[in-house]
């Protein structure tokens, strides 16, 4: 009961200097759309846990020196938010220019070309030319799957993905292998995808994707993105509440 | 175990130890025992045989003494004469001349005063000193005392309190309270409590904390046990990594000697306390050190940081308040207790009491691990403990705190050692590396040399730290080729602001030290490589151009 209670606690704060009112517990990415006020965000995706990865969601709380993801801090009372500072801006370009030169993403080759969120975001921020150089990666696609396809060389390690397939689909059939810079999302244990036992073909991971990583293969990339997700997410959640 | 045999059998055993006049401890702790300790420890039992002298003379299979550039070392008590490079043979004339004709072989002593002159051991009280496989030999020092203090004469509020009054702060790297840390756990509501002991140590080089666990492991089971008692746990994890056989297996015995004699399990010293501890091996990742890391290591699942809050304080092992100090840390607090916090909070500087190890490496005279008051200035440990560099080299830079700590020029050598004026100066305290360089070594190659450890040991969670430390190696790398222009040194500094400022975790936040001091201290040789193509070490432009060359 008191952590119920204590969850609904209704606190203010303001955000670009706008008071808002929030439930305890919440972040402060949900708090400022909530209240209409943009921040961007890469890896975050609503309905799926949070995974405080990509850094473009970044704000500063007035008080501190540092920055923080804001799709993973919670709000607290009395915070003075900042979503849109010089310095931000500078840090959120770096993010989406690194992400940029990771691999190889040539935009005019892609699927997603057009229907991009990482495309969409270097556009916003900005982002005309890359400072550091493009690595060249050399991932084998994989086109086993009947209806899915999954270009690593496209991936921006988001785990979208991870997390959707494990949380909502509720199989975990995708996971990530090794680290820092090698990692790699895989399906099962490395298997290729058309092989995945454990794959129920839901496309919820291809739905989500915000590059052109996952895609459904003959369909505009554009079609096949998020229009379902919304009513799944949604459904899902409001499961989560009830029960 | 009651509180009575505690007592009868520490004066047992210190009346035991007493009786002989002579003690050799005979270290065979990592650093010696690749260089034959075992076989000089059986030289030293049959030599004490032959000459007839076993009554008088006890030899003890130690931890290490703290001298591992002289292995096998040594230690003779009384008197602390201490030999080096001891061999079978010269064990035999050692128990001739120093025990039986009581003459100290003087040509086989270590004669470095200056190494030992401004050491303070306090976490290293026992090492070298006991036999860590043998419980009684802790107890014949005082051991498990200040357990029985804690658990039959302070309440857990009074233990924290004596904590934070001694000022400790946590060794494991970020320098944060302890007594405060324990009073978070301590008011967190749930149940049940954990205790973890970080001995993760993935700093190459660095090798204190596996050395205490090597020469005292019930120092920190002990401290584990008080800590449990203060915040209300009853179980712990000691986390170390696997690449640690000796501190394992040591470890391990050490359990479960302490569970055998009841001073781990149910109703310690007969009142309600009850505690355990099991270990937990890390998988050898850098960044599996990170709290959040073990957190997820010992759940199970992929050692990846996560964001605080929730602090594990909070929120830690399966959702349970959780506190995670370093090893050495916990080592300090037996000591606080039977001594006092006003005594502790005595020793070493203003804001930063009590003292640290370090593992003294690189190009020193005297490497080896030390443990110095804080305050102490980055001078003494190098050129006093350390001797200085090599005969005919000249100092060109210190680094402390491990892969991501800082590199001090020359002029700062006077700064003391506390987290303050380490963290003001672009270093940090890390878990206790020091790494002194001299002329031979390039500055923009060992940072890149660094960046590209903390490159390979990103866990690959974070934008900045996964990919923007892979672009700054890269960069770093085409100025040991001969690449790049003037303008790229002032993105190497935007770029580095980024990846500190946005990381996720301490890996991704420190990690551009080696850069951003370098860079400060040691310009004109970023400048140097760029505009004449020139190292002045000598390390660079292997491949065709430039000058320079060994
Ligand atoms: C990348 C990284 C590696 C770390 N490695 C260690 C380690 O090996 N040992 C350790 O005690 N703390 C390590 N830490 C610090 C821990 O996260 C934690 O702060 C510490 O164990 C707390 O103990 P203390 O308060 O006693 O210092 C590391 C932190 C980071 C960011
Ligand atoms: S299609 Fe569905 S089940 Fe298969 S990997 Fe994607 S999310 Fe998981
Ligand atoms: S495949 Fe797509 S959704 Fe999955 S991690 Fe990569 S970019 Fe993110
Ligand atoms: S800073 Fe590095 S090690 Fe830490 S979470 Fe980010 S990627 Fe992982
Ligand atoms: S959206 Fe917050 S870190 Fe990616
Ligand atoms: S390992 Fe023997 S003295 Fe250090």
């Amino acid at each position: 009961m008191a952590e119920v209670w204590e969850a609904s606690k209704m606190i203010e704060l303001t955000i670009d200097g706008k008071k808002v009112t929030a439930k305890e517990g919440d972040t402060i990415l949900k708090v400022a759309r909530e209240n209409n006020i943009y921040i961007p965000a890469l890896c975050y995706l609503e309905g799926v846990s949070s995974f405080g990865g990509c850094r473009v969601c970044l704000v500063e709380i007035k008080g501190s020196p540092r920055v923080f993801a804001s799709c993973v801090t919670p709000v607290a009372e009395g915070m003075e938010i900042i979503t849109n500072s010089e310095r931000l801006k500078r840090y959120r370009k770096w993010a989406v220019e690194l992400l940029l030169s990771e691999r190889p993403h040539v935009c005019s080759v892609c699927v997603a070309n057009g229907s991009c969120e990482l495309q969409q975001l270097a556009t916003d921020l900005g982002v005309d030319h890359l400072r550091v150089e493009r690595e060249w990666t050399n991932y084998e696609l994989d086109l086993t799957h009947e209806r899915f396809a999954y270009d690593p060389n496209r991936c921006i390690l988001c785990t979208r993905c991870i997390r959707i397939c494990d949380e909502i689909e509720g199989v975990h059939t995708i996971d990530l292998m090794l680290r820092g810079k090698n990692s790699k999302v895989i399906f099962d244990l490395n298997d290729k995808w058309g092989f995945a036992e454990s794959c129920t073909s839901c496309g919820k991971c291809s739905a989500v994707c915000p590059v052109g990583a996952l895609y459904v293969k003959g369909k505009p990339h554009s079609e096949s993105k998020r229009k379902e997700l919304a009513s799944f997410v949604t459904s899902r959640r409001s499961e989560k509440t009830i029960g | 175990m009651k509180p009575d045999e505690l007592r009868s059998l520490a004066q047992k055993e210190a009346e035991a130890r007493k009786s002989y006049r002579y003690r050799i401890n005979v270290c065979c702790s990592s650093g010696c025992m690749p260089f034959g300790a075992l076989k000089v420890l059986s030289a030293f039992k049959d030599a004490v045989k032959e000459f007839g002298v076993e009554g008088e003379c006890y030899v003890a299979r130690t931890g290490c003494i703290g001298t591992c550039s002289i292995a096998p070392a040594v230690l003779i008590e009384p008197g602390d004469y201490l030999y080096q490079n001891v061999t079978p043979d010269r064990a035999k004339e050692i128990v001739k001349e120093h025990i039986v004709n009581g003459r100290p072989v003087k040509s086989m002593l270590y004669g470095n005063e200056a190494y030992f002159k401004k050491q303070l051991r306090i976490v290293l009280r026992n090492a070298g000193k006991i036999d860590p496989l043998r419980i009684e030999d802790y107890i014949a020092v005082g051991g498990y005392y200040a357990l029985l203090k804690a658990l039959t004469r302070m309440t857990p509020e009074g233990v924290i309190e004596e904590v934070a009054l001694s000022g400790l702060k946590g060794r494991g790297g970020a320098g944060f309270l302890t007594g405060l840390k324990w009073r978070y756990v301590a008011r967190a509501t749930g149940s049940p409590k954990y205790v973890i002991a970080n001995l993760d140590e993935g700093d190459p080089g660095v090798f204190a904390n596996r050395t205490l666990a090597e020469a005292d492991p019930h120092a920190i089971i002990e401290g584990m046990a008080i800590a449990a008692y203060a915040v209300g746990a009853s179980k712990g994890y000691i986390y170390v990594r696997s690449e640690y056989p000796l501190a394992v297996e040591t470890l391990k015995k050490a359990i479960e000697a302490a569970r055998s004699m009841g001073l781990l399990g149910e109703k310690i010293f007969e009142t309600a306390f009850s505690f355990d501890i099991e270990l937990r091996l890390g998988a050898g990742a850098f960044v599996a050190g990170e709290e959040t890391a073990i957190l997820a290591s010992i759940e199970g699942r992929r050692a990846m940081p996560r964001p605080r809050p929730p602090y594990p304080a909070q929120s830690g092992l399966w959702g349970k308040p959780t506190l995670i100090n370093n090893v050495e840390t916990l080592a300090n607090i037996p000591v606080i207790l039977l001594k006092g916090s006003e005594w502790f909070a005595s020793i070493g500087a203003k804001n930063c009491t009590g003292t640290k190890c370090f593992s003294l490496t690189g190009k020193v005279n005297n490497p080896g691990l030390i443990e110095v008051p804080m305050g102490i200035t980055l001078r003494e440990v190098v050129f006093e403990i350390g001797g200085g560099v090599p005969p005919g080299r000249r100092f060109k830079a210190v680094q402390v705190g491990g892969p991501s700590g800082g590199f001090l020029p020359e002029q700062l050598l006077d700064l003391p050692i506390d987290y303050e004026s380490l963290t003001k100066a672009g270093a940090i305290m890390g878990s206790g590396g020091i790494v002194v360089l001299d002329d031979t070594s390039c500055m923009v190659d060992t940072a890149k040399f660094f960046t590209e450890f903390c490159v390979d040991e990103s866990c690959g969670k974070c934008v900045p730290c996964r990919v923007g430390l892979y672009k700054l190696y890269k960069i770093l790398d085409g100025f040991t080729r001969g690449e790049g222009s003037l303008e790229d040194l002032q993105k190497v500094e935007e770029l580095c602001e980024f990846i500190k400022e946005a990381s996720l975790c301490g890996l991704g936040q420190t990690a551009p030290n080696p850069t951003l001091t370098t860079l400060r201290y040691f310009r004109d040789e970023y400048v140097a490589h760029i505009l004449e193509k020139k190292c002045s070490a000598g390390k660079c432009f292997k491949n065709g151009g430039g000058v320079g060359g060994e």
